[in-house]
């Protein structure tokens, strides 16, 4: 068995059949995708599971990664922030060591792709390279409100790609060129979202302590102020008042981050003595991740900015009932009051996770509907399909395409 | 009864789409009426369609991203209930459809002028996608009404979708795929016109296709 017919009991025959429909219509194309990281973060995540599965479709697609000094890579965390609408001081020194490391890597990465597809804003200027081949620029940031200097500085890049695609309709803009919506995936056979053994779950929780007696209210997400760990901790301590719960606030290990390590030390001093709230800071463990979803009751993402959030992705798809930032992704994975509860404050979320915790049926039925919104339209054989129109989209113009 | 051999071979196409977005929001209603009398057809086409494919099941939500824009970020209960009452059936082109949406709008407006003064919260507003439609042959090809029921039964809900709701509305053929064959190759007016009556917008794709498969085996 292939590995993608694997998914043939989760998205049945025919989404696979989809895949090879499209994938013979790009044979004799090289994809070439490039990035700026071989491992870590979610787009490196997303790059090796995509190429592994489109070479198995017969696709050519390929993936190099640009080089960069330890100063480009501050200026592109710089960029980052202030895209995401975060204060930040950008100086003309800032721009030029983007542009001296761009211009290095404009002379020395092999460009052979017939389609070349760019990941964020760190390769962006490789455009300059553009020949007869086919450019798109994959943004995966949230940019609905950006530093409109950085935006206008990679706005002179964005105008020469053919495509450019967003992850939520919240981020596009006018702009001269073609703009596709194209969501980020989970997988569901991965490590992070796979089934697990009750055994297994338990085992996690007697690692960290965690009582099965008591209801769990969980957010998993980096120790980051756009993620408002304080915020989630906040709503917790309402919701203690009236409901003897447990929190957990497990996040990956930012040691490299001084704001995440503050951020850390903050909830730490806000969550005092009580023995309810287990503050972990967990590697790169996927299994205990999973576990950690599947054991609680009520799972948090109260993000103030998001590029799209699939932590909310991967709780739906355990059926959990989740209660959510109403920002950036989120809202397109979760309907208001039907595949689980948006909020906008504190308040709003404290009253959201009492409403779940108080009423398990219906929690029950926003967790079953979140799963199946998720089956249909965010697991990795859809993302599969929309990147291979997108890459056939280049050369078809009209609105209605006849293969 | 022997199910005759159509004249012509029915050859099942399925449809897959990309949503495109043109760069355009409206924060209220005034902008939203002038922007859905400009936007290109497959923008009004992905906003009245997109929830057949994105909700293979029922959900409260209304079926048009218009009325639930209205209704929930505007709080316009009242025009939110007559866009998503608009009866999508009754139109053959998506210019009329257009036109209805245009018209349901701007009567609301003239009747209800403090309307115009409510504003989306920042981040809620509409922001406007159009479909981009790629439209591939199956190997499916069938002679008579058996084979194409069995093919029916395991075709993906895309091809059902194409044959029923884009050939009749965006390809602007005026019956959908189905009835059409059935009529003019299979000759059975009757089955075809049952299919044709049928409001589709009311089920989701697996209902339907279960409904049709069984008025074909009703006619026995």
């Amino acid at each position: 068995m292939t590995k993608i017919e694997k998914y043939v009991p989760v998205v049945g025959q025919s989404a696979i059949d989809d895949l090879n429909l499209l994938s013979h219509r790009l044979k004799g194309k090289i994809i070439q995708n490039i990035n700026s990281t071989p491992v870590g973060g979610g787009v490196a995540e997303i790059l090796n599971r995509m190429i592994e599965f489109l070479t198995e479709l017969g696709v050519d697609a390929r993936w190099d990664v640009i080089k960069g000094g330890e100063a480009f890579f501050e200026v592109t965390k710089k960029f980052h922030n202030a895209l995401h609408g975060r204060p930040a001081e950008i100086t003309q020194h800032d721009f030029d060591i983007f542009i001296e490391t761009s211009e290095k890597n404009i002379k020395d990465v092999h460009i052979y792709g017939d389609i070349v597809f760019i990941h964020d804003p760190q390769p962006i200027a490789l455009i300059k390279k553009k020949d007869n081949n086919r450019w798109i620029w994959r943004c995966h940031i949230d940019v609905s409100n950006p530093n409109e200097r950085v935006w206008g500085f990679l706005m002179n890049f964005i105008a020469s790609y053919d495509s450019v695609v967003f992850s939520a309709p919240t981020f596009s803009r006018e702009l001269p060129v073609r703009q596709f919506l194209i969501s980020p995936s989970i997988d569901p056979l991965s490590d992070k979202n796979k089934e697990l053994l009750p055994e297994e779950i338990d085992k996690v929780l007697a690692k960290y302590e965690i009582s099965k007696d008591k209801p769990i209210v969980t957010q998993i997400s980096r120790f980051d102020r756009l993620k408002d760990p304080v915020g989630v901790l906040e709503a917790y301590k309402q919701v203690k008042q009236y409901i003897d719960c447990q929190l957990i606030l497990a996040g990956g290990t930012a040691l490299d981050d001084p704001e995440g390590i503050e951020v850390l030390e903050e909830v730490k001093t806000r969550a005092k003595e009580d023995e309810d709230i287990h503050i972990l800071l967990l590697p790169q463990n996927d299994i205990e991740v999973n576990a950690l979803q599947r054991a609680s009751t009520v799972i948090v993402q109260k993000s103030l900015k998001e590029g799209f959030g699939l932590t909310v992705a991967e709780a739906l798809w355990k059926a959990k009932p989740v209660v959510a930032g109403n920002v950036g992704g989120i809202p397109l994975q979760i309907k208001h009051k039907y595949s689980g509860l948006l909020c906008h404050s504190v308040e709003g979320a404290a009253f959201a996770i009492k409403q779940i915790l108080n009423n398990p049926e219906y929690a029950k039925k926003l967790g079953e509907n979140g799963r199946e919104h998720i089956k249909n339209n965010f697991l990795i054989t859809r993302h599969l399909r929309d990147y291979m129109l997108l890459f056939l989209s280049l050369y078809h113009k009209e609105d209605v395409v006849y293969l | 009864m022997e199910l005759n051999r159509a004249k012509e071979p029915f050859r099942f196409f399925t449809r897959l789409h990309l949503s495109e977005l043109i760069g355009l929001r409206a924060s209220t209603l005034v902008q939203l009426l002038e922007l859905i009398k400009n936007v290109p057809g497959s923008s009004i086409y992905h906003h009245t369609h997109r929830f057949l494919q994105q909700h293979q099941y029922l959900s409260p939500e209304p079926p048009n991203d218009f009325a639930y824009w209205v209704t929930n970020v505007l709080g316009e209960r009242e025009l939110g209930e007559r866009l998503a009452s608009i009866d999508t059936i009754q139109f053959f082109t998506i210019r009329n459809l257009r036109d209805k949406i245009v018209k349901t709008i701007d009567e609301y407006l003239k009747t209800n002028s403090q309307a115009k003064l409510r504003f989306s919260h920042q981040g809620g507003e509409f922001h406007f996608i159009k479909s981009i439609s790629f439209v591939i042959p199956t190997d499916y090809i069938v002679h008579n009404l058996e084979e194409f029921k069995d093919v029916l039964k395991k075709i993906t809900i895309d091809s059902i979708y194409y044959h029923i709701f884009e050939a009749r509305l965006r390809l602007e053929k005026g019956m959908n795929d189905f009835s059409n064959w059935i009529e003019t190759s299979v000759g059975d007016m009757k089955l075809a016109k049952d299919i044709s009556r049928l409001d589709p917008y009311t089920y989701t794709l697996e209902e339907l296709r279960k409904v049709i498969i069984r008025k074909i085996e009703r006619r026995r």
